[in-house]
C-alpha cells in the first residue's frame, strides 16, 4: 500500500526533533573540539594569546623523529598486556572455576563472595587506587618496603623509582585494578549456557579442563570479544594511573601517549605538538577498534556457516 | 586434576570421591588466597589509617594499631577541605546521571522508535565519540569554557561529561528501544497521544529500570573522572573528590596515616554507592555486554 509507505516516511522525519538535542550537544562537544583540535596540530602555537605559527604536516614529521613519542606508543603495548592480555586470560579461569566448579559445589553464595571481591577495586577511583598503591610502593616509607626491611632485606628496591622496575610495577597495579571486570562479564555469560550442558560432559567423563575448552570458550565467545576491545581502548587511553603514580616517569620509562599529549599541552606550552601527539592516538585507537570489530564480525560468520 | 583420571577405575569409586573432595577444597583456598591478595591494599589501607607515625614506624604496616590515631583524618580533611569536595563531586555526578540519561533517552527515541534514516551511521557515531582519547577534545574544550565565561566551573566539567557518558546511554537505549513492543506504542496512539505524550507517559514508564542502571553507571564512572576536571577546574573550591587527594602527593606533610585516611574517605562514598545499587548495577554490567 503506497499510503503506508509514505506514512512511514512521513513518520521518521517527525521524531527529527528529538534527535536535535543529542546532535547539537555532540557536535559542540565533541565534533567540533575534535576538528579544532586537528586545526591547531597544523601550527606551532603556545597557547592562550599567543601567536599561532602555521607549521602544515611539520608536527608530525617532527613527532617521527621523536624518541618520546616512539616511547611512549611502545609502552602503550605494556598496557594491553596488563589491562587486556593478563586479565581476560585470568578472568577467563576465575570466571569459569567460580562458575562451573566452585559455584556448584559450595553453592552460589560463595562463588558471589568471591566475584564481588575480585570486582571490589574496579569501584574505586583510579586516583585513589594510585595513591594507596603510590605509597605501598614507596621506596623509603612504603609497606612492602617496610615489611622488606623487617625482614633484614638490606637495600630494598625503588618499586616506582627504578627505570628497570617503574614499569612492571605500573603493570602490576593495572592488572589488580582492571581483573574484576571480564570476571563479573564472563560469569554474567556463562548464566546463559545451559547447565544440561556440563552435566551431560560431565557424565561423560569429560574432566574440567575438556569442559572449559569445549562448552566455556565457545560459548562466551561475543563477550570475550566485548571485553578485548574496551580493555584495549581503555589501555591505550590510560592516563590516570600513570599521572598518581609515576608522571611518565623515570626517565620516560611509563610515559604513555594520553601523558605525553597533556604534558605537552599545559606543561611544555607546545600546544600544536600536544595535538598532533593526541591526534596521532586517535587514529590508532579507531583503526585498533575497527581490526578488532573486523575480527569479530569474520569469527561470527565463521560460526553461522559452521553450523 | 591429572590424579583424579587415575582412579576413575570401579573399584576405586570410593578413593576417588574422596580425592575429589580433596580437590574441591584446593580449588577453594586457592580462589580464598586470590581473593585476600585483591584485598591486601584495602586491608593496608584500613590497618594503616588510624595508626600514629610512631605506630608505624615501630611496628610496620601489618600490625593493628595501638591506639585509634585520628590526626591523619583530621589533617586530609582540613587541608582538602573536604566537605566541600565531597559536595562538588556529589553535585557533578547527580546531575550528570540525571542529565545524561535524559539525553540518552531522548535521542535513543528518534534513533530506536523513531528509526530515522541512517541511525546505524548515527550509534556508530557516538560509540566512536565515546572511545576518544580526551586529550583530542580537551584544549578546544579549555578554550571554548574560557570564551563563554565557563572557565573553572562546575557546569563546563557538567555539560562535558553529559554529552561523554550519553554516548554509552545512547547505543544502550537504541538497542533496548528498537525491540519495544509495537502493540503499545499503537494502542497509545490510536488513543490520541502524540509523539511526546507517547515519550513521556508509555516510554519513559517502562525504561525506569534500564534509566535507574543507567543513572548509577554514569553517577560512578563521573565521580571517577580525573583528568577533565583536573584540567577544567583550576582552583580549590571547585575541585573533586579524586583531584584533591591527588593534589596532596609529593607533600611532606601526607604521612602515612594522611594518605590512608584521606584514600579511605574518597573511596567511601563510591563504595557506599555501589553497595545500595550491587544488584541493579551487575544486571547492567550483564546488559552492557550482550549488547
Amino acid at each position: 500500500m503506497a499510503a503506508t509507505t509514505r506514512h512511514r516516511r512521513a513518520t521518521w522525519v517527525a521524531y527529527l526533533p528529538y534527535l536535535l538535542p543529542g546532535l547539537i550537544a555532540f557536535g559542540v562537544v565533541i565534533g567540533y573540539p575534535l576538528a579544532t583540535n586537528v586545526y591547531y596540530s597544523l601550527f606551532r602555537w603556545k597557547g592562550g594569546l599567543a601567536k599561532m605559527n602555521w607549521y602544515g604536516l611539520g608536527n608530525y614529521t617532527d613527532l617521527l623523529a621523536d624518541d618520546a613519542f616512539w616511547v611512549s606508543f611502545r609502552n602503550s603495548l605494556a598496557m594491553v598486556v596488563a589491562m587486556v592480555v593478563v586479565p581476560t586470560l585470568i578472568g577467563l579461569v576465575l570466571a569459569a572455576v567460580l562458575f562451573d566448579y566452585l559455584g556448584r559445589r559450595f553453592g552460589t553464595r560463595v562463588a558471589a563472595v568471591l566475584r564481588a571481591t575480585y570486582y571490589l577495586p574496579q569501584i574505586l577511583p583510579v586516583a585513589v587506587a594510585g595513591v594507596v598503591w603510590n605509597w605501598i610502593l614507596n621506596a623509603q616509607t612504603g609497606a612492602i618496603n617496610v615489611i622488606l626491611s623487617s625482614l633484614g632485606v638490606v637495600n630494598p628496591p625503588d618499586w616506582l623509582g627504578n627505570p628497570a622496575l617503574a614499569m612492571p610495577s605500573v603493570m602490576l597495579v593495572l592488572i589488580w585494578v582492571q581483573i574484576g571486570y571480564p570476571v563479573v562479564i564472563f560469569m554474567a555469560a556463562l548464566q546463559r549456557v545451559d547447565p544440561e550442558l556440563y552435566e551431560a560432559a560431565e557424565l561423560d567423563g569429560a574432566d574440567w579442563i575438556n569442559r572449559f575448552r569445549a562448552i566455556t570458550l565457545p560459548q562466551i565467545k561475543p563477550e570475550t570479544f566485548v571485553v578485548t576491545l574496551t580493555c584495549t581502548v581503555a589501555a591505550l587511553k590510560v592516563f590516570a594511573p600513570v599521572y598518581v603514580l609515576t608522571r611518565g616517569g623515570p626517565e620516560g620509562s611509563t610515559l604513555v601517549p594520553s601523558y605525553y599529549s597533556f604534558l605537552n599541552f599545559f606543561d611544555k606550552s607546545k600546544v600544536g605538538y600536544g595535538a598532533a601527539v593526541s591526534t596521532v592516538l586517535t587514529v590508532v585507537i579507531i583503526v585498533v577498534a575497527v581490526v578488532i570489530l573486523s575480527f569479530q564480525a569474520r569469527s561470527e560468520r565463521r560460526d553461522r556457516e559452521g553450523r | 586434576m591429572a590424579a583424579l583420571k587415575t582412579v576413575r577405575a570401579p573399584k576405586d569409586v570410593v578413593g576417588a570421591r574422596h580425592r575429589r573432595g580433596v580437590g574441591r577444597w584446593v580449588v577453594l583456598v586457592l580462589a580464598g588466597v586470590f581473593a585476600l591478595a585483591m584485598l591486601s591494599p584495602f586491608v593496608l589501607m584500613l590497618l594503616n589509617a588510624f595508626k600514629s607515625p610512631q605506630d608505624y614506624s615501630q611496628n610496620g604496616p601489618l600490625s593493628l594499631p595501638t591506639e585509634f590515631y585520628t590526626k591523619g583524618l583530621i589533617n586530609f580533611w582540613n587541608r582538602t577541605e573536604f566537605p566541600l569536595k565531597l559536595w562538588n563531586s556529589i553535585v557533578i555526578s547527580s546531575v550528570v546521571a540525571v542529565l545524561g540519561s535524559l539525553l540518552s533517552l531522548v535521542t535513543a527515541y528518534a534513533i530506536g522508535i523513531g528509526r530515522v534514516k541512517g541511525r546505524t551511521a548515527l550509534v556508530a557515531v557516538f560509540l566512536v565519540a565515546n572511545m576518544l582519547p580526551q586529550e583530542a577534545i580537551i584544549y578546544p574544550l579549555f578554550t571554548m569554557a574560557n570564551a563563554v565565561g565557563l572557565s573553572n566551573s562546575p557546569w563546563s566539567v557538567i555539560i562535558i561529561f553529559t554529552v561523554i557518558q550519553s554516548a554509552f546511554g545512547i547505543y544502550l537505549l537504541s538497542s533496548v528501544l528498537s525491540t519495544f513492543p509495537t502493540e503499545l506504542l499503537e494502542a497509545a496512539s490510536l488513543d490520541g497521544a502524540g509523539r511526546f505524550r507517547i515519550l513521556v507517559s508509555v516510554v519513559f514508564p517502562s525504561m525506569r529500570p534500564t534509566l535507574g542502571v543507567l543513572m548509577v553507571f554514569f553517577f560512578i564512572w563521573t565521580w571517577n573522572e580525573f583528568f577533565i576536571p583536573l584540567v577544567m577546574l583550576t582552583t580549590n573550591a571547585t575541585q573533586t573528590v579524586p583531584i584533591a587527594l591527588s593534589s596532596l602527593q609529593g607533600d611532606r606533610l601526607m604521612d602515612a596515616p594522611t594518605t590512608n585516611a584521606g584514600a579511605l574517605v574518597s573511596l567511601l562514598p563510591a563504595l557506599i554507592f555501589f553497595l545500595i545499587f550491587q544488584r541493579t548495577l551487575t544486571r547492567g554490567v550483564t546488559a552492557g555486554a550482550v549488547k
